[in-house]
């Protein structure tokens, strides 16, 4: 009843996002204001709706219903209560659901918070959200329902992939999609103005905090993401240039540079057309990694149930919408005159080249996960591109980018004096350079990487602590607090982006690694730790048998840690899985992995030291914290605020 | 029970990438041919290259490349012998020949034409002259010193 009932709903969010679709954008070219402000009811609607679908798919996750065809192929009675929930998204069809839930929230939330906005603009908005919400609700009602039920059903399920039985499914997809649906509003908010022919410092100021929120989710997610595959996999990688991967990190790159130049647009009233351009593209690198992860174009180890069927269907609405949008924009750009005017050492300047680095480096990224496809179409050939092609291209744009970020964000708006910025970045520069310096003396025969990743970090991080600095002005440290908090988003943004510069490099450059089999009680050294297996047990699970290992690992005769490296097998999905154990701490992790058992008795274990792995994930919490330290800022908190304003007469109840 | 688990785990083992049984005594050679691992696929997985890999596959793979390097070959002789029996699919990077310089090229390229349009931007904006503002119309200046009043 409740699957039906879920079933019915998702139908009728289909209906309510047709009426969203076509009732606005005819009100808002008849400016008849009955018609525009039906948006509004339309949105919160279909996101009750939709929610009410997802409730009702989850709730038949959770009470393991096995007459739907969905929960027998993705879960299992014994599966623990966390990955009966999650795993409603843990599978195509349920994730897809996700996707347009997420969708529909974000329409909601511009109808809820977008009182400050022009009405036809809004009704455009919304108008254009409801159609992407259209495309997708078509997608799942007609190749991929989650509601279908068996006739007959089985006594138990098949269960969830192992990989997938973990906390990270719990928290990376929703992130991700939060962040390239996101996206979406900035698409929406861009149609929108190119349909109204109008783009200014306001608009700027709408979409910013759309673009940073789109951004803070998708980096988040990323790392997220990056974090599970790091002590899931069991040799410690972190990113592999995947195509799936890629996919998430394209739209990244690009939300990226639309939040700087979405800034000009605001300040500047300049790189209008390219600000619109980049909020097309970004929605449509989402729709781009929806369409690999999907369609089963590339291989990539996020495998979902691949099928020609729906690839063709992403690919139709990956090509109205982006195709669409680019034919909107090809007409109407010009309309769209630049206002500002500003020298070559400006601010603005520095804007576009972080721009065209990150657009550029983006590019490298899309090529070279298709050029697979392209070259066997055109050229007959087969062949891979894999992590060290990408390592080569892309790293390049990365150090530009730290090396021209601290100067570029002091220079001034519409014209700036070079020597002034270097002179008062001179002190980051030459403790870089003094730290990269020391690290290349002490480290001999290692690779230059990690030199190079200390003088970027520290030029970074110095850097924004520099520019922060600089910001108080005469005051010094008694304005520090009282600085605006886009400030302080922004400097501690770009020191997260030093510190994850630098942990990359420290990671890849002073990694240890260790492969052998270990003798039950005999010592063994791996770097500056002293290792012991104890024993290895037999352990039963809820839905897993596990062998575990039990390693005490020393440092000088101290003790450090108890390492409990696990082999899992999981008979009903049949299925092995390793489970890495590790000791993580600030400077290094201690990563240890068990495996076979060998004819003497022994048992193969790796083991790996790596030097600043928290800290990868740690500079990504930080870009995100400086995110939302900028979202929160003021100057967005003033128009909302304004709006609510009268309703502050109403007594609280 | 400990039968059924026993037979379980023979049923599917986890090979773990690289095996002890399968490193070389010289460790300048391992190295070499660890590094050199990272650059070929495991031909049937997804996107893995064989040093990390688990396939049974891989293995032999990465066995071939530590028997060539034991027989003397150099590192790009290694490459030439794997890519000859199984193509160009199985090298993560790809060659620079043939139609694959538009994939390395692709990146620079792309950064001249984007940095000489930026450029071009950027000139121009430097020497436009400052639109001058249209002075308020009555109605505007009117309704501006309402506001003002409203102070």
């Amino acid at each position: 009843m409740i699957t039906e009932l879920g079933h019915f709903a998702l139908i009728l969010a289909f209906l309510v996002a047709i009426v969203q679709t076509v009732v606005p954008l005819v009100g808002a070219a008849k400016r008849w204001p009955g018609w525009m402000a039906a948006a509004e009811p339309a949105a919160s609607a279909q996101f009750l709706l939709t929610l009410t679908a997802f409730g009702a798919l989850t709730w038949a996750f959770v009470t393991s219903d096995f007459s739907l065809q969905l929960v027998v192929a993705n879960s299992h009675s014994a599966k623990p209560m966390l990955y009966k929930i999650s795993g409603t998204w843990g599978n195509h069809e349920g994730s897809m659901l996700l996707w347009v839930l997420i969708v529909s929230l974000f329409g909601a939330m511009a109808a809820w918070f977008g009182g400050n906005l022009p009405p036809t603009l809004k009704a455009r908005v919304l108008a254009v959200q409801g159609a992407i919400g259209v495309a997708f609700f078509a997608f799942i009602l007609f190749t991929s329902n989650p509601f279908l039920r068996l006739a007959v059903p089985p006594f138990d399920g098949q269960d969830l992939n192992p990989l997938l039985q973990d906390p990270g499914l719990a928290f990376h997809p929703p992130f991700l999609y939060l962040g390239y649906v996101g996206l979406s509003m900035a698409f929406s908010f861009a149609v929108a103005a190119l349909i109204e022919g109008r783009v200014d410092a306001a608009w700027g100021r709408w979409v910013r905090p759309w673009t940073l929120a789109a951004w803070i989710f998708l980096t988040i997610g990323i790392a997220l993401g990056s974090w599970w595959a790091y002590y899931e996999l069991g040799w410690g990688g972190f990113w592999f240039w995947d195509p799936v991967e890629n996919a998430s990190f394209m739209p990244w790159l690009l939300a990226a540079a639309l939040l700087h130049s979405a800034i000009v647009v605001e300040k500047r009233e300049s790189l209008k057309s390219w600000t619109i351009l980049l909020a097309i593209l970004a929605f449509g690198f989402s729709l781009v990694g929806t369409f690999i992860v999907r369609s089963g174009l590339l291989t990539s180890v996020h495998a979902f149930a691949n099928d020609p069927e729906r690839g063709v269907f992403i690919l139709i609405i990956m090509g109205f919408f982006t195709g669409g949008a680019l034919t909107l924009f090809a007409a109407r750009a010009q309309a769209m005159e630049a206002k500002g005017v500003f020298g070559m050492i400006s601010r603005e300047s520095a804007l576009v080249a972080n721009n065209i680095l990150l657009a550029v480096g983006c590019f490298v990224v899309f090529v070279g996960t298709l050029w697979p496809v392209v070259a066997e179409m055109l050229f007959d050939r087969k062949l891979s591109v894999g992590p060290p092609f990408f390592d080569m291209a892309f790293t390049p744009f990365v150090i530009v980018l730290a090396l021209i970020l601290p100067i570029g964000s002091m220079l001034p708006w519409k014209r700036g004096v070079l020597g002034r910025v270097t002179r008062r970045l001179l002190p980051a520069f030459g403790l870089a350079l003094a730290l990269g310096g020391l690290v290349w003396a002490t480290q001999t025969g290692r690779s230059a990487l990690g030199p190079l990743g200390v003088f970027l970090g520290t030029w970074v991080v110095a850097g924004a602590l520099v520019d922060l600095w600089s910001r108080t002005g005469s005051a010094g440290a008694r304005r520090l607090l009282r600085l605006p908090r886009a400030d302080w988003g922004k400097a501690v943004a770009h020191a997260g982006l030093g510190v994850t510069i630098f942990a990359i490099c420290g990671l890849i450059a002073w990694q240890d690694e260790d492969i052998r089999v270990a003798q039950p009680g005999a010592p063994f050294q791996v770097g500056a730790y002293t290792l012991v297996l104890d024993d290895v047990v037999q352990v039963e699970g809820p839905n897993y048998l596990s062998t575990m290992g039990h390693i005490r690992a020393e440092k000088n005769g101290r003790f450090v840690a108890d390492l409990f490296p696990e082999k899992r097998i999981y008979p009903v999905a049949q299925m092995p899985t390793t489970e890495a154990a590790i000791d993580y701490r600030m400077a290094r992790d201690l990563y240890v992995v068990i495996g076979d058992q060998q004819a003497d008795g022994g048992w193969t274990v790796r083991t790996y030291i790596k030097p600043f792995a928290n800290w990868i994930w740690t500079g990504c919490i930080l870009m995100a914290l400086g995110g939302v330290l900028s979202l929160s800022d003021r100057r967005f908190r003033v128009a909302a605020g304004a709006r609510r304003a009268p309703a502050a007469g109403v007594p609280a109840e | 029970m400990k039968r059924l688990i026993m037979i379980l785990m023979l049923l599917a083992t986890p090979l773990l990438a690289v095996q002890p049984d399968e490193v070389l005594e010289d460790p300048a050679l391992e190295s070499r041919a660890r590094e050199l691992s990272k650059d070929l696929r495991c031909l049937v997985c997804r996107n893995e290259n064989i040093d990390e890999s688990n396939a049974d596959l891989a293995r032999d793979l990465r066995l071939l490349v530590r028997e060539r390097l034991v027989a003397g070959d150099s590192n790009d002789e290694v490459i030439d012998f794997v890519v000859d029996r199984y193509g160009e699919y199985v090298l993560l990077r790809p060659v620079f020949s043939g139609s694959n310089w538009l994939l390395w090229a692709a990146g620079p390229l792309m950064l001249l034409v984007a940095g000489g349009i930026g450029y071009g931007f950027l000139r121009g904006r430097a020497r436009a002259s400052s639109p001058t503002e249209a002075a308020l119309s009555p109605e505007e200046q009117a309704r501006l010193q309402e506001i003002l009043r409203d102070e």
